[in-house]
């Protein structure tokens, strides 16, 4: 493995499964019903000291 | 026995530390084995003298662990003023090369040690301190695994102590921000997994079902450093028993694993860390949810996929191919989004109770925190456009950047944290003096204030000096004439530190004041008890 293969793995595979991961977790936080969720999650600081 | 393992090991550890102080190959690393040998010893025998052989109390599983956060709180106040002190004499060293003082105190060693000891003795313990403190509270679970808090607390600040000791004796690594030599790395990498089975630990057995997003990263924060420094660390001692080492990589190789280390550092460690602490202590302190719980995981991740890449700007125009240049300089300008994104997280969270801002100056304070890190996370990636960089690289420019983020953003932020704790964690009903935080908040932002523009002005200038030609193309200044020209800024550069430097002491006082339980008789904050009506 020397650093031409890894360099070509980064710019191409690699950088689209980053990118795809990154959409998945953007996609997955604005999923329909989410808001409730979120919503709940943000008071977990404030229902405790 | 109380402490009887730990009696042992340290003991243990100290005779090792004497028999290296015996042995060692060159004068500096003894040196430095013997500080490590008086400072076990004497942590040694404070054990000792508080042992007792009577049956231990049995812990109630259900409490915090809040010691650990007691002493880190105190710890992180002791090092900021410290480390806060010695930016102020090598800012006046600066100015007035006599105060140098050789060779242990020459600019050359108290500059690493300025260094570290704001960003890991004083940013460190806060982001120690406070991620114990909120995964606790937000996973409503006992810190994991017994005594190991008081593990990585303590251990933790033996190696502050052998970094700044080694610094002073002239041991460096010359790798900015990563100083310490090869043992003290090894040691902080040992600190470093315990911190992160700690963490991760507390979170596993959680009982709350959601992972709060203030842990995730802080989370990301400790996985990060943690790879970060092994990697940077990778080096080569050229004896076992001395303090000289040498790095895995070579040449331009090694320049780009010291700069994706160093940026890193600050995304991660004074990033990352610190809105960790932004999304719990904002909250508490407005009493208020954040503003959106989506928006800030999308900051999460957009952050953690942006920063990583974003090291090569700091090697604009050098042997660093300039395909990594443009990436350096591409990711960086991205990273405005998320960090844009994350403020106007931050601000809006008040969003209904700006009132505040008047009546409570812990608020004021983190305002100020996230103000900042919008100020300087624009700044940063426009400093990290080419054309930009080719005027501002290697000029005062940079200093005044990189310290409207650390004063600005992680001072700011930090100090609001601590104000937040101390009366809880010591079971005040409230600070000794809301007051006495009005004037820390006054003078920490007139001292940035003063620095970043002092430095921008001395920055642009000498950046406009260097490249100076005249018609027949020659230089028009000598180095030593834009070091002439910049004397006057370098004073009043002093000056803004030495005013943040004295909020943080009136902090110091106040903090001191109330864990003493003391509540000094003052004028309530205007606005803060509602003004009585006439009876009509």
């Amino acid at each position: 493995m020397d650093y031409n293969l890894m360099r070509e793995f980064a710019d191409s595979w690699g950088l689209v499964a980053m990118a795809l991961f990154f959409v998945g977790a953007v996609a997955f936080a604005f999923r329909p019903g989410s808001r409730g969720q979120a919503d709940e999650a943000a008071r977990i600081p404030l229902k405790d000291d | 026995m109380k402490f009887g393992t730990e009696i042992v090991a340290l003991g243990l550890f100290a005779f090792a530390a004497l028999v290296a102080a015996g042995f060692g190959v060159d004068e500096p690393f003894r040196q430095h084995m013997w500080v490590l040998f008086i400072v076990l010893v004497g942590f040694t025998a404070v054990l000792l003298r508080n042992t007792s052989f009577a049956r231990a109390a049995a812990v109630d599983p259900s409490a915090y662990m809040d010691g650990p956060i007691r002493y880190g709180a105190i710890a992180t106040i002791f090092w900021g003023v410290v480390g806060m002190l010695v930016g102020v004499i090598i800012a006046l060293q600066l100015a007035y090369p006599d105060l140098n003082i050789q060779p242990w105190l020459n600019f050359g060693r108290l500059r690493p040690l300025h260094t570290s000891a704001v960003v890991f003795a004083f940013g460190g313990n806060a982001l120690l301190c406070t991620s114990l403190y909120v995964v606790q509270r937000t996973s409503r679970a006992r810190l994991f695994g017994g005594g190991l808090a008081w593990f990585v607390f303590w251990g933790y600040q033996l190696f502050i102590v052998m970094a700044a000791t080694g610094y002073l004796l002239g041991i460096t690594e010359s790798r900015e921000y990563a100083e310490p030599e090869w043992y003290v790395d090894i040691w902080l990498t040992i600190v470093w997994v315990a911190y992160l089975i700690l963490f991760l630990g507390t979170i596993l057995k959680r009982k709350e079902p959601h992972i709060y997003v203030a842990n995730w990263f802080y989370l990301s924060f400790i996985v990060t450093i943690a790879m970060l420094h092994v990697v940077n660390n990778l080096s080569m001692p050229a004896s076992f028993l001395g303090s000289k080492s040498y790095s895995a990589f070579s040449g331009v190789q090694d320049a780009l694993t010291q700069w994706w280390y160093g940026h890193n550092a600050v995304g991660f460690f004074l990033t990352a860390g610190f809105l960790g602490m932004m999304y719990y202590f904002v909250p508490k302190q407005a009493n208020r949810p954040i503003y959106s719980y989506r928006l800030s995981i999308i900051h999460f991740w957009a952050l953690i996929f942006l920063y990583i890449w974003a090291g090569p700007h700091h090697l604009h125009y050098t042997a660093l191919p300039d395909w990594a240049q443009t990436l350096g300089m591409v990711f960086s300008i991205m990273l405005w989004m998320p960090s844009w994104g994350g403020m106007i997280n931050g601000l809006m969270t008040l969003s209904g109770a700006w009132d505040k801002l008047r009546t409570d100056p812990i608020i004021r304070m983190m305002v100020m925190a996230i103000a900042f890190y919008g100020m300087s996370t624009f700044e940063g990636p426009m400093m990290s456009i080419k054309t930009v960089n080719s005027l501002s690289h290697y000029t005062d420019w940079t200093i005044g950047h990189v310290h409207s983020g650390a004063l600005g953003w992680v001072g700011m932020i930090s100090f609001g944290a601590i104000y937040y704790m101390v009366p809880k964690l010591w079971n005040r009903e409230r600070l000794y003096s809301l007051r006495l935080v009005t004037w820390h908040f006054w003078l920490a932002t007139l001292g940035i204030v003063v620095y970043a523009a002092v430095m921008w002005v001395s920055g642009i200038m000498q950046g406009l000096m260097w490249r100076e030609y005249d018609e027949q193309g020659f230089l028009v200044y000598s180095f030593a004439e834009t070091v002439a020209a910049m004397h006057p800024y370098y004073v009043m550069r002093a000056i803004g530190g030495a005013m943040y430097l004295s909020g943080a002491l009136i902090m110091a006082w106040n903090v001191t004041m109330t864990i003493l339980g003391h509540q000094r008789e003052e004028e309530p904050m205007p606005g803060s008890v509602p003004a009585l009506q006439p009876a009509e």
